[in-house]
This record gives structure tokens, sequence and C-alpha cells, in this order.
């Protein structure tokens, strides 16, 4: 069999197949020991909820169990989004990192920093309102911090939270970055006699790529300029939080999905009112087919408009979401093996996945552009092969 | 997450490994027929690849 | 999808939205459109580069064909005028050569006329002064001979003898 030449490729292949199913059994499974792991802290501050069952399944686990549920722990929120920007922690409660600014509406701006929530344990209180993260989402509660429970979720009250969190700190710190290359790279042309300089010769080339391999051939070269500066901006934008995502400073951007869908739903609001008679017309009244066809078709491909962004949603975030997963829940092996093998092991593994990331994060802002090109390049799409049809 | 979700899920994971397999396949075949046509290739297969993980992960998030 | 939905924040995602709208409206002020365009223009200015160039190159192999039109067509005369000058030479050679032959033959003729004529004359002087010489000879002759008879007769008898010979 090709496989068993191939040995390397065959492994590669196994785990970018296995990804999302590992990431996913992990995340669910993380998702509930998280749930119990809040629940002992209301536990902790008197007003437990289900929590004689929590605190009985605690006393049953050993030293090492709890070690494992703390690591899966770990992973979990990191995963998430959160409102104050923690490079790391260490012991118990022990944060090295820094507040950021709590904006909320809620019948009335609240402003005030994150530190008041004391990394999620405490109660914060605004203008005479009580706030309470659960999951790395803020609820409106009362003084005493009550949560009431459906399932898994939190049936409180969400205030529309506008908050710089690591999510938007990190964005925010990405759009500077990217303002204060692409711009020294225009500069550099003027100066330097229409040759980039510094920086830029290698991100020029990239820009180039976009153009010649993304663009044009997807859109066409009459209407591509149109949208090159969204192309371009969406392809920097991701790579570069997906690439910030690999670093050790717990970034973790593109694998929240509000942001992957902020992304799509653009990509969907201009390819909708950029369009040309000539897409409607394939989706209302398909050309070429019979009457009924026409009228069963229309609501199939007016679904599919949407099935478009939604894809473009969760393939970037998933991707991302389940590299990081994997790769945490690797260098989590090393503590739980604990051996000079098992530890080595998953430090070369954890290595060899870091460098399979690197390329996944440049092809995942490839595609995100790609499709982004091809549907703009369909929504602009000229009559011409009606004829075949 | 139920017993019949997770088979769902497996049952999609390898339609969609399937599926992108033999575009990847495909695509390795065209390219060592048509070297100089490698570029086109990989673009096309790169799509295709993406959408049916597209598919896949939104049946994966549907089921789950 | 519930734990999607679940993750899903409303603020986060405006705020991406209204930062990533502004960035792309920044960068697209800023940075895309300079550099599109200064690389735009970097491709026309090479493109037209290439251009000259080809067209220079154009030019100089239509001058170097001239040049060799030129070069040959020089050479073409070079030998044409080689050519004729050979000729000119050989044709006043021959001539020079029909010339002196012709003068040299002229010379000969002319001198074996004269060779002739002094010839004839010398024949006549030498003609008139044998039979002056003869006649004197005669003269002397016939005096001693007519003074005896019998010579005379027997001469006459000779004479005679002769001319019936004759």
């Amino acid at each position: 069999m090709v496989i068993s030449r191939k040995p390397s490729h065959f492994i590669v292949a196994a785990l970018l197949a296995f990804m999302p199913l590992l990431s996913f059994a992990n995340d669910n499974h993380g998702a509930h020991t998280q749930t119990t792991a809040s629940q002992e802290a209301t536990t902790a501050m008197g007003k437990g909820h289900e929590g004689d069952h929590s605190s009985e399944g605690d006393q049953t686990l050993t030293e090492e169990e709890k070690k494992v549920k703390e690591r899966e722990e770990f992973i979990q929120h990191h995963l998430l989004d959160s409102h104050d920007f923690t490079l790391f922690s260490y012991g118990n409660g022990h944060h090295v990192g820094f507040s950021l600014p709590v904006i909320l509406w809620d019948n009335g701006l609240h402003i005030f920093s994150s530190s008041k929530f004391e990394h999620e344990t405490a109660v914060a209180e605004s203008n005479g309102n009580f706030y309470k993260i659960v999951h790395g989402q803020i609820f409106k509660t009362d003084a005493k911090g009550t949560i009431e429970y459906e399932g898994h979720h939190p049936t409180n009250k969400k205030p529309l939270d506008l908050s710089i969190t690591k999510n938007v700190f990190m964005i925010l710190v990405v759009a500077f970055l990217m303002f204060v290359l692409f711009r020294s790279l225009a500069n550099s042309y003027k100066k330097n006699n229409g040759i980039a300089s510094g920086v830029g010769r290698f991100f020029e080339p990239i820009i180039l790529f976009i153009r010649d391999d993304i663009a044009i051939p997807n859109i066409g070269e009459k209407h591509y300029k149109k949208y090159m500066s969204h192309l371009l901006t969406v392809f920097f934008f991701i790579w570069f939080l997906n690439m910030f995502g690999l670093t050790p400073l717990g970034v973790n951007v593109t694998n929240n999905i509000a942001i992957t869908a902020a992304l799509a739903i653009l990509t969907y609001l201009i390819t909708t009112f950029t369009a040309n008679k000539n897409y409607w017309g394939h989706i209302f009244w398909m050309p070429g087919v019979p009457v009924p066809m026409k009228i069963i078709l229309a609501p199939i491909e007016l679904l599919g408009t949407l099935i478009k962004p939604f894809s473009l949603t969760v393939r970037l975030y998933a991707n991302m979401l389940a590299g990081h997963v994997v790769l945490m829940s690797i260098i989590a092996m090393m503590y739980t093996f604990n051996n000079m093998i098992g530890s080595s092991l998953s430090f070369v593994l954890a290595f060899a996945l870091s460098i399979l990331e690197v390329l996944v994060a440049g092809l995942q802002a490839y595609i995100f552009t790609m499709l982004t090109a091809l549907y703009f390049g369909a929504a602009k799409e000229e009559h011409h092969h009606d004829d075949h049809h | 997450m139920t017993i019949p979700n997770l088979v769902g899920a497996g049952l999609i994971v390898i339609g969609a490994g399937l599926g992108i397999g033999k575009i990847g396949g495909s695509a390795m075949e065209a390219i060592a027929r048509q070297p100089e046509a490698s570029g086109k290739i990989q673009t096309a297969m790169l799509i295709a690849a993406a959408l049916i993980e597209g598919i896949g992960f939104a049946a994966f998030f549907v089921g789950k | 999808m519930e734990q999607l939905l679940g993750q899903f924040s409303l603020g986060l995602f405006i705020l991406q939205a209204v930062i990533f709208v502004g960035l792309v409206l920044l960068l697209k002020k800023f940075a895309w459109k300079p550099i599109l365009d200064a690389v735009n223009e970097r491709e026309e200015g090479i493109k037209n580069a290439l251009q000259s160039a080809e067209q220079a190159r154009q030019e100089m192999a239509n001058l170097k064909s001239d040049n060799e039109k030129l070069l040959a067509d020089a050479r073409a005369e070079r030998d044409t005028l080689l050519k004729e000058a050979r000729e000119i030479k050989e044709k006043m050679i021959n001539d020079a050569k029909a010339d002196a032959q012709a003068q040299g033959e002229k010379m000969i003729a002319q001198a074996k006329a004269a060779i002739e004529g002094e010839k004839n004359a010398a024949m006549a002087e030498l003609k008139s002064q044998v039979s002056a010489l003869s006649l004197e000879i005669a003269e002397k002759l016939l005096r001693d001979e007519l003074s005896n008879k019998e010579a005379q007769s027997k001469l006459v008898e000779k004479m005679l003898g002769d001319s019936k010979l004759n």
C-alpha cells in the first residue's frame, strides 16, 4: 500500500483527520468539568447550586485526577475570552497580567476596571448594579452573586458587553500593528523610488500573491480592484491573529465564534450589496432549467447564500479551536506522563504540531480570503456563460 | 453528548475525510499528469476541500 | 450548536465588526491604495522599460542589418572598383602591347622597305657600274679583238652560235 511507503504523510493525515474529533470530545468534557468548577465557586460563596452533588463528586477524586481536571479547566479557560489579560497564573490565584476596562450597556453606561471581578471570582458593583462572570461572560446578578442555572447555562440577564476584553485588546493590537506596518510599507515606496524597503520586502510578495493568485483569477480583471482592500485586510488580519495565537501569550482570537462570524457576515454583506442582476437571477430564477425546477431551486439557492458565510465562520473557528485544543492537550500530557519517555515524546509531538499549526494559520487565512474572493466573484460574474445551460 | 450524536459525528468525520482524501488523491494524480498546471489544480483542490470541510463542520455542529 | 450559541458574545461581535470595518477603511486610505498604486506604477514602469528595451533591441538589429548592408555594398563597390581597375590595367597593358607590336611591325616594315630600297638602289648602282665597267671592258676587248681579223670573225661566229642557242 502507498500508506506504508509514506509513514510521515500518513501520520500527519491521520492527525488532521482526528483533530476535530479529539478537540470536540475534549471540548465537551472540559465544559462539563468547568461547570462543576464554577458550581464549586458558587458553593464556596454559600449560594450553592447542586452544591452537594459537586462537592460529593470532588471528594471521590484522587490527587492525580484533580490535577488532570485542573489542566482541562485551564485549557477550557484559555479557549474563552476573558476580561483581563492574564499571561500566566500559578499556585492558588496568583495571576501575572493586567486588567482591562469593562464597558457595559445596561440601561446606561457602566465603565469599570476588570480588577473588580478579581479574576472572575468576585461580584463587581457599578452604579448600584451587580455583575458576575460565568464562563467568561458577564451576567447581571444581585449583591450575593446568585446565578440561576438551566441545565449548564445561566439564565440571568446578560447586559450588552462592549468591554475591551482580551480578544478586543488583541484585535486592537493587531489593527495597530497592521496599520503601522503597511503604512510604513506604503511610505517606503515614496521614499525609495517605488521599491519596498525593510520589513515590507517580506509582505510585498504576499500582497502581490493575494492580488494575482486570489483576487484576479476569482473576481476578474475588471472588478477586482474594488475588493482588494477587504481581501488584503481579511488575509493579514486572520493570519496575524492566528500567528499570535501560536505565541505563548495566550491569545485566542480567531477561535472565538463571534470574531469569525463578524468576518464572514461582512463578506456576506459585501457580496449581497455589490451583486449584479446575473447573481440574483441565478438564485431566484435559475436560467436553463424547467419552471418547476426553478421554483424548487430558488429556496435552496437562497439557503446556500446563508450557508456560505456560516461555513466560513465555522471553518475558521473550528480549525483554530481544534489546533489550540490538541496542542494544549499534548502539552498537558507532558505533565500527565511525568516520565522521561512519555514527556519527551509529547514534547516532540507538540513541536511537530506547532509547526503544522504555523502552516494551518497561513492556510486558513488563505482559504478564508480565497473563498471570500470566490463569493465576490460569483456576485460579479458576467452573463457570458449562460449559453452553456 | 449522547451515543447517537457521537456516532453521527464520527460518520460525518469519516465522510468528510473520505471526500477530502479523494480530492487530495485526484489532485495528486492530476499534478503528476500535468505538473505545469499544479498551481491551478492546487487552488481548485483547496476550494473543494474547504467546501467539504465547511459542510462537515456545519453538520458536526448541528449534530452536536 | 447550543454551546456555540452559548459562547457567542454579541458585544465582541459588534466591537469586532466596527474595528474591522474601521481597519479596512483606514488601511484602504493609508496603506492598500498607495501600496497597490506604487506596485502598479512599478509594474507599468517595468513593462514600459521592457518594451523600450525590446524596441531598442529591434532598432539595434535594424541598425546592424543596415550596417551590414552598407558594408556589403562597400565591399561590392570595392570589388567592382578593383575589377575595373584590373580590367583597365589589363586593357592598358594589352593596348600598350598591341601598340608596341604595331609600332615594331611598322618599323620593321619600314626598315624592310628601306633595306629593299637601298638594296634596289645599290643593285641599280651596281648594275649601272657593272654595265659601265663591262662596256669599258668590252670596249677594250673589242679594240683588241677587232684589230685581229680572225679573232673578229671568230667572235662573230661565236656570237651567232650563242644567239641561235638562245
